[in-house]
């Protein structure tokens, strides 16, 4: 029933940006989405592009998985550069009734499309390259300094990745009981409202047993391990900074110092 | 009333790197008032295959045909199907949601449409033959024990009368005493209702006194197929695929080897014992 539905979407190969620590591909996705709001040029828009090629051909990830992200975006993608297209005051070019195209609304309409294009490509490839896992470990990592001020940071991402690695389990679970509804003749397919509302409840109750259970016995064997939340806790798969994640930074650093000179020189 | 299946395949994941044939050209008949054991290895697809009886999985090739018409064919009333096909899942009592037993096993026969007094009928009935006591059917069903409750699940699939019914794996997690039980309400139930079973097991001794033709599936194939005397009688071929014969099939193997002139196609404990006990003191050592 759910078999199209992959978590997160972690593409499973092995590639140099697979490798890289996920703090640098956090960091470095950030970088890059900061950056493409600080280029306004066409050169600088080349060099982003480059960069982001040069990404994806690292990943080892098939181009059609990459470009998958962006059929979420598209209607908003369009909507963005109608507006854009039709709505923004300047020189007309054409005009059709209440609509007049600008030469300002084109070229405004395409930056608008090139940054949302690229930054929804940009972190797809740092999460088809990332297990929710290792966001979750560098996400700790880099908020670590928040500790300072009490910030629970080692509860948070404990949080997001127990609840990231029950949803499959989760879904699995909906299946299940779903099945064993339907094996008694319950109708999921019902096209009646009030019917579908009132078919859920032989699939939630159970759903929410099932889940209340699963927490309780979870609970049960952090606490037989003598888990007490991140003090003094050690990690299995340290982060620990690599030649290769420097070398990262410093591309990193590189593409964001050119971006900037982009933007001042006015290219 | 039989159920035919022609030639059916399935493969998880079609078209992926990760496709799996979960089945395999897999064809047998099932006709009516057999008590058939199906047995495998965890992952040899038992349970893809008994979701295939019931229509919930819809083969990748191949045809499920009940009484001669294709299940999967248009037009074709699947609910129907399910409640004369009954499919009891492994660990039923997670499926229990109701307020109450009695309304909870109820749940089957209004899906089919039945009258409330006729539900109610049903539902007492079915209560009765899992022997689940009338004190327990107005109580919640999360207040019963682990074992009141998978009988009470196993009532439910029941009140929808169904004349195959299909248990997967129904003494998963219960003590011997609790198998037990379940085991004697299954076979119980076979000879009052006169319905066919199916009871799913990758365990040998639960299926070995009770039913009357096994199946032996590996690697999403039927591997065997026969009374269960023939099928132990090929052991070593079982224990290759990581399956074993009743505990008694290797004693009698075990006496006969070394010399007792018993007989080996024996299923059951007390028939092991009649069988030593009629050869004793021809053994000369």
């Amino acid at each position: 029933m759910f078999d199209g539905i992959t978590l997160g979407q972690y593409y499973q190969t092995d590639s140099p940006l697979h490798r890289l620590d996920p703090r640098v591909k956090l960091v470095g996705t950030m970088a890059y989405i900061i950056a493409l709001f600080i280029v306004k040029g066409w050169v600088g828009y080349f060099l982003a592009f480059l960069f982001l090629a040069t990404m994806i051909a690292l990943s080892h990830v098939p181009l059609r998985f990459v470009v998958r992200g962006m059929k979420a975006i598209l209607i908003i993608l369009l909507i963005t550069v109608a507006f854009n297209v039709f709505l923004t005051p300047g020189k007309v070019l054409w005009s059709f009734g209440v609509l007049k195209v600008t030469k300002e609304g084109l070229v405004f309409a395409a930056r608008m499309a090139v940054r949302l294009i690229f930054l929804i490509i940009g972190s797809s490839v740092m999460t088809l390259t990332t297990t929710p896992n290792q966001l979750t470990d560098g996400l700790e990592s880099l908020m670590g300094p928040l500790k300072k001020i009490h910030v629970p940071v080692h509860e948070i991402s404990m949080m997001m990745s127990i609840a990231l690695r029950f949803i499959p389990i989760l879904m699995e679970e909906t299946d299940k009981i779903m099945k064993a509804q339907m094996a008694r003749g319950a109708d999921f397919e019902s096209k009646h409202l009030m019917q579908k509302i009132r078919s859920m409840v032989p699939l939630l109750v159970p759903l929410f047993i099932s889940a209340f259970r699963r927490a309780n016995d979870l609970a049960m064997a952090m606490e037989a391990r003598c888990y007490h939340g991140g003090e003094g806790r050690t990690r299995m798969k340290p982060l620990i900074y690599k030649g290769r994640d420097i070398f990262g930074y410093g591309v990193v650093a590189a593409f964001f110092a050119a971006c900037i000179v982009l933007r001042v020189v006015g290219l | 009333m039989s159920l035919k299946i022609d030639d059916i395949t399935y493969v998880y994941e079609k078209g992926t790197a990760m496709s799996v044939n979960a089945l395999d050209h897999i064809s047998l008949e099932i006709p009516d008032g057999q008590f058939i054991g199906l047995v495998g290895h965890t992952g040899s697809g038992k349970s893809t295959f008994v979701q295939m009886l019931n229509g919930l999985l819809a083969p990748t090739t191949g045809h499920v045909y009940w009484n001669g018409q294709d299940v999967h064919e248009k037009g074709f009333d699947r609910r129907k199907l399910r409640a004369s096909v009954g499919l009891v899942f492994q660990y039923p009592e997670h499926q229990l949601f109701e307020a109450d037993v009695l309304s909870d096993v109820e749940f089957g026969p209004k899906n089919l449409g039945l009258s409330e007094a006729e539900c109610k009928e049903r539902a007492v009935e079915a209560l009765r033959h899992v022997n689940l006591p009338e004190e327990f059917w107005d109580k919640s069903p999360f207040d019963l024990s682990g074992g009141q409750q998978r009988r009470a699940a196993i009532a439910g699939v029941l009140a929808m009368h169904p004349s195959i019914l299909i248990l997967d794996e129904p003494t998963a997690g219960l003590d011997p005493l609790g198998r037990d039980e379940i085991l004697n309400m299954v076979r119980g139930m076979k000879e009052k209702l006169r319905i066919t079973i199916v009871l799913v097991s990758h365990s040998m001794d639960d299926v070995a006194q009770y039913a009357d033709r096994i199946l032996v599936m590996n690697a999403g194939k039927i591997m065997m197929d026969d009374t269960p005397e023939k099928v132990f009688s090929r052991y070593k071929e079982l224990e290759a695929i990581g399956l074993s014969a009743p505990q008694v099939v290797y004693i009698m193997q075990y006496l006969k080897e070394r010399g007792l002139p018993v007989k080996t196609n024996i299923l059951t404990v007390d028939e092991a014992v009649d069988e030593i006990l009629a050869h004793r003191g021809e053994l000369n050592v």
